[in-house]
């Protein structure tokens, strides 16, 4: 490409320039080929989940089983449970989305997906993108839509719900995009649960802290625009430069 | 022709030689500017007004949490100009960075909560700095122990580089949201040292005792990448003329 703006390029402008309006079709042909690529990687994601229901559910039932410790744990008055529910939903839902995450890449490694996926040509930064995307759809989501319930079981008041499904949403965005270059760089490595979640954790800190204080005015009633627009922010930053990591890091386990 | 000597640096022997020929250079400076400096902080230096002779901690702790991050900066560079310009010689000084790096950070936590207990009246204050650098140190463990985790070593170069490079773009994510976090939870209430307010006599020790904690760390780093570099390059004949000689 870089060539055809050299001066002997420009002198042949005449006939260079149907050669590079040829080259721009070619272009946006690759990139639509490149949309399609990823849209079909994300039916066929969400396809192969909804044949595994087991797998679907089972974060959940993490969440609540996590959450169903601390007024054991801690005492059942819903006074004082409604001042840790921040921190519960929260840690809940990130190892939640921690467990989840072994589902992310593993299937598609062992048989062979990701190879080709890398080979076919198509960007694989597109292809990862959509695989985290429906990671998202399959777990942050769902947890985010089930953070009601357990808010509620939590003595927080309905007027807060909006806000808690809002910044849980928003927030598990950035967790499965870096869950997802933790779990390309852990690919080929047995028994990685421990050191994927010592890789993703402290990385997830800043979605963490923003996303409970989110939380927090949700609940006291104040107004919880600002960390969960900052969490937007974190959101766009992860969409940006986390999938380059993750396809990086997939390349290199394929090597 | 200017770049023969960057492009030598690709070499194993010839690093290797090198890192021997210069250790030496680092090391003693850094001998004397941490004895000179120990010196100026322990003896010389007045005990502070409000913190005693307490605050002479500072002598190690500052320095350490200093080197903790350019130790990580050092690391995530040399990763990337491994990555980049696939030079084996590059991943094998961030992999000799990593414990040199995380043993400056865990100097850092020990001395911060030593110094926490006579001045904050107990070892762990959830103080921004501390918790920051309690971070860094599981970054600094999550980089080692996925270098372990993989077997083929220059899978694990790569793959650790990917990490490094993505640690240092959260690096100042994580500071500035664990700052604001903790500007929510409570009041600054902690003394604070006004650095520009410190006179001379305590200043001094504390730039030299900075100076001399590079130096070491150039000085211990040379003698990892020593090692490391015998390590990864145990099969090549160099190696014997090396060991013989």
């Amino acid at each position: 490409m870089s060539g055809l703006e050299s001066p002997a390029a420009r002198t042949l402008a005449p006939v260079a320039t149907p050669l590079v309006r040829g080259a721009s079709r070619a272009r946006t042909a690759r990139s639509a080929d490149a949309i399609e690529a990823a849209r079909l990687a994300l039916l066929r994601d969400l396809q192969l989940a909804f044949r595994k229901r087991s797998q679907l559910i089972q974060p959940l039932a993490f969440f609540a089983m996590v959450t169903l410790l601390f007024p054991l744990a801690v005492s059942p008055e819903l006074s004082r449970l409604r001042e840790l529910a921040p921190g519960v939903l929260w840690v809940g839902a990130l190892l939640a989305s921690l467990l989840a995450l072994e589902f992310l890449f593993r299937d598609d490694a062992c048989d062979g997906t990701l190879e080709q996926y890398a080979l076919s040509g198509q960007p694989l930064t597109a292809l990862m993108f959509a695989k985290t995307l429906a990671h998202w759809l399959l777990t942050g989501l769902p947890l985010a839509l089930m953070a009601p319930l357990v808010a509620l079981s939590l003595g927080v008041g309905p007027a807060a719900l909006p806000g808690i499904v809002a910044a849980i949403a928003v927030g598990s965005v950035t967790l499965s995009l870096i869950g997802s270059i933790g779990a390309s760089l852990t690919l080929g490595i047995k028994r990685s649960g421990a050191l994927l979640s010592l890789l993703t954790l402290p990385l997830s800190l800043p979605v963490l802290i923003f996303g409970a204080r989110a939380t927090q005015l949700a609940i006291h009633g104040a107004p919880y625009g600002a960390p969960l627009e900052l969490l937007g922010a974190l959101a766009m930053l992860g969409i940006t430069l986390a999938p380059l990591a993750a396809a990086a890091a997939v390349r290199i386990s394929l090597e | 022709m200017a770049w023969t000597w960057f492009h030598r640096l690709a070499s194993p022997p010839h690093v290797y030689a090198l890192a021997a020929r210069l250790t030496p250079w680092f090391a003693w400076p850094a001998a004397l500017c941490i004895a000179a400096g120990l010196w100026g902080g322990l003896v010389l230096a007045p005990p502070d007004y409000q913190q005693g002779d307490g605050f002479r901690i500072l002598y190690v702790h500052a320095p350490s949490a200093w080197m903790s991050l350019m130790v990580y900066m050092t690391m995530a560079i040399a990763a990337a100009i491994g990555l980049i310009w696939r030079m084996k010689v590059a991943h094998a000084v961030a992999a000799s960075c990593a414990p040199i790096g995380a043993s400056f950070t865990f100097a850092a936590l020990v001395t911060g909560a030593l110094w926490g207990e006579p001045m904050w009246g107990t070892y762990w204050e959830w103080d921004p700095r501390l918790t920051s650098e309690l971070v860094l140190l599981f970054l600094y463990l999550g980089y080692m122990g996925l270098r372990a985790g993989i077997e083929d070593p220059q899978r694990a170069d790569r793959a650790s580089a990917v990490l490094a490079i993505v640690g240092v773009v959260n690096v100042p994510i994580i500071h500035y949201s664990v700052t604001w976090w903790n500007s929510l939870h409570q009041a600054p209430s902690v003394m604070r040292l006004a650095k520009p307010a410190m006179p001379f006599v305590m200043v001094a020790p504390l730039l030299l005792m900075l100076l001399g904690f590079t130096l070491l760390f150039v000085a211990l780093l040379l003698t990892r990448l020593r090692s490391e570099v015998l390590a990864r390059e145990r099969s090549a004949s160099w190696i014997r003329e090396v060991v013989s000689a």
